[in-house]
This record gives structure tokens, C-alpha cells and sequence, in this order.
């Protein structure tokens, strides 16, 4: 029985072909725009757990609060290296390294810009803590820096392909940071971000002797702890003895440590608030395609208003009625859902294609979990019932007599 | 049901003193003033009358479209005046097949499924209805046309589309409301043919309503309606 009926909203649905496409039009364009947006953002959510994952439950970080302008603009800081040694000599802390970062001006063949100088210790214990960090990106030309290495340096990927100077930055040139000659020994491999893709790494030695006024002032504290299923007690008991230390009261820190989880969790409530957003936003698409529904069930129970006398007069109960008109909205809900699905997964795939090739980022992935389609259909039918049970209960209530008579 | 069995001489429907008054803002106009007939099982009768005389309303009444608003009316023995729409829907699709002046057909739907419908507001299960629907329209002479939509069948073939609807779930009564007002002569003739032969060789109880008197001579017996009441009624031999 409700097998004919799908048959027969089917049969209506292609009787009156250009409707029927105009009114999926509203939902398709809804549902796509869902579709496209939560695979990319699930893909998205996906490659950013994977690399937490890989950064492993043993870190730490501790940043200066409230650094508005970014680390290296000197915007907040309060970390010292003081703070670093005595951070470091907090029992079961098995390792550090930190960062010192200035925004400084580079030239390269007499053009100038302004990019982030990062300096670091390449001692190799203290190295590795870092590395280990980012372990998923390596040196791609050229080889990475030694301890024993002074002005030399190693650059992002954007250097020696785009013309961030007037010419492109080849491995062997060399550039001027501050005022001296560095030379570069190695490229790294293509990170994603247009800011990571252009920074330049120094040892720390190099840095103190080009930009002393940094001082003691420093900007990023990595910990490596010697037990990762103490990651939260760590946590706590670094932020109480470096408060301590600093003379703080509780509750005043000015300095924040992180780990990965909670990084990951910031992350997380942001991604999910403008995904809600965005999904908001194609969500008014979904609330007029299903007004377009209603329309043109109205339309057609005016239409057909004939046809329902005929059906009421050879046995039609006033629920037949009902159900028809129901799974016929319902069906041009589901038509308009499973065209938009395929439209929606057509345009993330375009996007992570052209996101890949273009700009190289392993970012933008689209992801189509199974409750994403099988959601968008239930949704879509679900649009369209709703939508046509009004038109389909004035359907219903019509009596035969009425129904027959109009013309 | 025996339909063979001539000498069961039960009433199919009976309507008792109805009266039907229709509402129109301030005035009330009396479609039927207290019409009284009674059909027995495998008659062919027609109801006959100028135009204004109540022949709609009560073609209504006998075909359990409407129900009214004094009186009584027995569908095979049961009072259906007071039923509701839904239950009066059931009776009607399983009691009484329908062919209409402007045949009714749904056009989006083929000959076949148009026939095939009305068995599925029964409950019928496809096989039966695709059975049963080619049978009925093998019957009147639509064997090869089974497959084509109203639109590309002439006036005379969509009729006989709507004749084989009308019997397929078997109804105790075929009430044919001006079967052959839309048709020229000959397609129309075709018509009453069909109908005679439903009568005869079917046992088809058949009520015609009508207002041309050529076409209800087909008829066993004429009830003149008037005023909204039954005024006479003539047999034809």
C-alpha cells in the first residue's frame, strides 16, 4: 500500500516536471550547502585530532596570557628565562626548550619585508622536545640546523616558490635578518598556513646576537613531562610553582600552561560555534525550500482538487488522502535532499581538490561520515512532510461532492 | 455474491423520505423534497429529470457521496444517512462503481493503473489488481490501449476505462451519472450498449441517471424526478 503511494507521488512529482525541480531547488541548495560545509568541518575536525594525537600526551606548552598581537609582538609578555630554568628543574619535568620570537625586518636582493624570527635551542635533548612537537613536518630541501651552526637558518616553503621577496629564495642564498647575513641550509616541507610557510628558524645562540633587545624575554615553553598519564597534575602543580615563583596570586597568573587537549578543546568550542553558525545560515536556505513545498502542495491541492474527488469517489478515505499528499511533499523533500547531497559531496571534494593542488594545504579534506547523508535524508523527508501536512490535511477534508464538481 | 440468482428480490438500495437542503447564506434551497425509491438487486433503472429537478443530489445520495440531511437511506440493509466521510469512503469503494458524464480518470496515471486504484484504497494486493485490472479492460475491448494514459485515448475508450474502473472491486451497484453526455452519438451508443450488457449477461444491478430520454430507454424502468420528489415511474418492456 504505501508502496503504491510512493508510486503515485512519484508519478505526480514527473507529470509536472519543471515544478517539481523548482521546488527542490530551495532544499538542494540547502542541503548541499549543510553537506559541503559539515564534511569539510568534519574532515577538518578529523586531521586537526589526528595531529594531536601524534603530538602525544606528554606535552606541554606555556605561553605568556593574553598575547594579542601574536607571539614575537611583544604584545604581553611576561615569560622570562628565569621562569624557563626554573620551570625546567620542576620534578617530573624530564625536558624544555623554549622560543624567542621577533617580528623582524628580512631583505633578500635589496627588497625588504617584515616576518616572524623564531630562536631555539638545537642542543640535541632540547631539540628533540620541539621536533617532537611537529614531528609530522620535515626538512624537504637542504638539511636541518646543528648545534654548532651560527647564522644560518631555515626558512619556509613559501620563500623558494612565491616571490615573497622580488625574486624566490634558493637554498645556499642568503638573506639579511636584522641587519646580518644568514645563510640558508635547508627548506621546510609545506606546513599549510601561509604564516608557518614563511617563518624563519634560527639557533638560539644566532638570535641573541641579532636581536639582543630581546633580552631575557622569551615567548613559548615547551615541557616535556616524564610521565604522560600525569598530564593534568602537571599541569596544575607547573602553574602553582611558577606562580610562586613569579610572586602571582592565585587566579592572577599571567601566563597560561596549556597541553594538547586543552589546545585541542579551545580548538574545538570555536570550530563547533562557527560551524553552527554557517550550518545556521543554510539551515534559512532549508526553512524556504520548505516553504516552496507547502507552496506547491497548496498549488496542487487546488490543481488536483478534482482528482481528489475522483479518488474519494471510487473508496478514498479522507487518510488515504492525507498519507498520498503527505509522501508526496515527503518525496520532494527526499529528491531535493539526495540531489543535494550529491551536489554538496561534489563541491567539499572540489574544494579539497583545488585546496590541495593550489594551496598545498592538507587542511581542507572532505569527510563524509555515514550519519551526515543518512541525516540530510531523513531531514529532507522529514522538511517536506512537514511542510506539505497542511496542504494535505485541507486535502483531505475536502468533501467528494465539492471536490467533484470543481473545475 | 451470488449475482446469478435471479429470483433474489432484496432491495440494493432504499432511500426513505430524504430531503436535502443546501445552506446558502439566507436562503435554504430544497434539492430533494422527501424522495422515496427503492432498487432492487439486478435491476437496470434510470433516474430521470430536467435539469434543476434534484438529479445530482440525488445521484449523491444513491451513490453515498453525501449523505442527507432528513431521511434514510439503506445500502444494502444498513442505514448509511449518518455515517462519516471515511466510513462512507469504504462502502462506496466496495459497494458502488462510479462512471461519470467526464469519466473521471486521472490522467497522470495509465488505463491500467487508473483501474488498479480504486482495488487499492481496498487494500488489494498487486498481483490481484494487475490481474484483475487486465481482465476488466480486456473486457471492454481496451486490451491493447492498457498501457496508454486518458490523453491519448478518444472519448469513447476513456469511458470504457472508467466502465472497467466502476467494476473493479466488484460493486453491488453501478451508478452511471450521464455516461454518454460527452460523447457523439455512436461512441455513445457503444456505451449503452456496454451497459446493457453488464445487465444481462453480468446480473449488474446498473442506475442511470440522466436527463435525455433516448438514453434512459435503455433502462428496465424510469423514475421521473421533479421538484426534488419522484413523480412517476414508467417501465419500458
Amino acid at each position: 500500500m504505501i508502496k503504491d503511494f510512493f508510486r503515485y507521488a512519484m508519478s505526480n512529482i514527473f507529470h509536472r516536471k519543471l515544478r517539481s525541480w523548482l521546488t527542490m531547488l530551495g532544499i538542494f541548495i540547502g542541503i548541499a550547502a549543510v553537506v559541503a560545509l559539515v564534511s569539510l568541518g568534519q574532515g577538518l575536525e578529523k586531521y586537526v585530532n589526528e595531529e594531536f594525537e601524534k603530538l602525544g600526551t606528554d606535552k606541554l606548552f606555556i605561553t605568556p596570557k593574553g598575547m594579542f598581537g601574536g607571539p614575537g609582538t611583544g604584545a604581553a609578555a611576561s615569560l622570562t628565562l628565569d621562569d624557563h630554568e626554573f620551570v625546567a628543574d620542576i620534578s617530573g619535568v624530564e625536558g624544555t626548550n623554549y622560543i624567542k620570537i621577533t617580528n623582524a625586518p628580512v631583505e633578500f636582493k635589496d627588497s625588504q619585508i617584515f616576518k616572524n624570527v623564531f630562536g631555539l635551542s638545537y642542543k640535541p635533548k632540547e631539540y628533540k622536545i620541539f621536533a617532537e612537537a611537529y614531528s609530522t613536518y620535515g626538512i624537504e630541501q637542504g638539511r636541518d640546523l646543528k648545534e654548532s651552526d651560527r647564522f644560518k637558518a631555515t626558512i619556509g616553503i613559501d620563500y623558494t616558490v612565491k616571490e615573497l621577496f622580488d625574486k624566490k629564495v634558493k637554498l645556499g642564498d642568503t638573506i639579511e635578518i636584522n641587519g646580518h647575513d644568514v645563510e640558508v641550509v635547508g627548506v621546510w616541507e609545506r606546513i599549510g598556513n601561509p604564516d608557518d610557510d614563511s617563518n624563519i628558524m634560527i639557533n638560539i645562540d644566532t638570535y641573541d646576537l641579532i636581536f639582543p633587545e630581546k633580552g631575557d624575554e622569551i615567548d613559548y615553553i615547551y615541557i616535556k613531562i616524564s610521565d604522560p598519564t600525569q598530564t593534568e597534575l602537571m599541569e596544575q602543580r607547573i602553574t602553582d610553582k611558577l606562580r610562586n615563583h613569579k610572586g602571582l596570586d592565585k587566579g592572577k597568573e599571567d601566563f597560561d600552561v596549556q597541553s594538547p587537549v586543552q589546545l585541542l578543546e579551545a580548538f574545538f568550542a570555536i570550530f563547533g560555534v562557527i560551524q553552527a553558525v554557517i550550518i545556521g545560515i543554510a539551515s534559512i536556505s532549508l526553512l524556504v525550500g520548505g516553504i516552496g513545498i507547502t507552496n506547491t502542495m497548496y498549488t496542487a491541492v487546488l490543481e488536483r482538487t478534482r482528482e481528489i474527488g475522483i479518488m474519494k469517489s471510487i473508496g478514498a478515505r479522507n487518510s488515504d488522502i492525507l498519507l498520498l499528499f503527505v509522501i508526496e511533499a515527503g518525496t520532494l523533500g527526499l529528491a531535493g535532499g539526495a540531489i543535494g547531497i550529491a551536489i554538496g559531496m561534489a563541491i567539499a571534494k572540489s574544494v579539497e581538490i583545488i585546496a590541495t593542488s593550489i594551496l598545498g594545504s592538507a587542511l581542507l579534506r572532505a569527510y563524509f561520515p555515514w550519519y551526515l547523508i543518512v541525516g540530510s535524508l531523513v531531514f529532507s523527508f522529514l522538511v517536506g512532510i512537514i511542510a506539505g501536512a497542511t496542504p494535505a490535511r485541507q486535502a483531505s477534508k475536502l468533501k467528494p461532492v465539492d471536490a467533484l464538481r470543481y473545475e | 455474491m451470488d449475482k446469478n440468482s435471479k429470483g433474489d428480490n432484496r432491495p440494493v438500495i432504499e432511500l426513505k423520505d430524504v430531503w436535502k437542503v443546501y445552506d446558502m447564506g439566507h436562503i435554504k434551497v430544497n434539492a430533494l423534497r422527501g424522495m422515496t425509491m427503492k432498487v432492487m438487486k439486478d435491476e437496470f433503472i434510470a433516474i430521470m429529470g430536467p435539469s434543476g429537478s434534484g438529479k445530482s443530489t440525488a445521484m449523491n445520495m444513491v451513490g453515498a457521496l453525501d449523505i442527507p440531511s432528513k431521511g434514510a437511506i439503506y445500502l444494502d440493509g444498513h442505514d448509511i444517512s449518518k455515517l462519516h466521510e471515511s466510513d462512507l469512503a469504504q462502502i462506496r469503494g466496495k459497494k458502488i462503481g462510479f462512471i461519470f458524464q467526464s469519466f473521471n480518470l486521472i490522467n497522470s496515471l495509465t488505463a491500467m493503473e487508473n483501474v488498479m486504484l480504486a482495488m487499492m484504497f481496498q487494500g488489494t494486493d498487486e498481483q490481484t489488481r494487475k490481474k484483475k485490472a487486465a481482465e476488466l479492460l480486456t473486457m471492454v475491448g481496451l486490451a491493447d490501449r492498457m498501457h496508454h494514459k486518458p490523453t491519448e485515448l478518444s472519448g469513447g475508450q476513456q469511458q470504457r476505462v472508467a466502465i472497467a474502473r466502476s467494476l473493479a472491486n466488484d460493486p453491488e451497484i453501478v451508478l452511471a451519472d450521464e455516461p454518454t453526455g460527452n460523447l457523439d452519438s455512436l461512441s455513445g451508443e457503444n456505451i449503452m450498449k456496454m451497459l446493457m450488457d453488464l445487465h444481462h449477461k453480468e446480473k449488474r444491478t446498473i442506475i442511470l441517471v440522466t436527463h435525455d430520454k433516448q438514453v434512459a430507454s435503455h433502462a428496465e424502468k424510469i423514475y421521473l424526478l421533479k421538484d426534488g420528489r419522484i413523480e412517476g415511474i414508467k417501465r419500458v418492456k
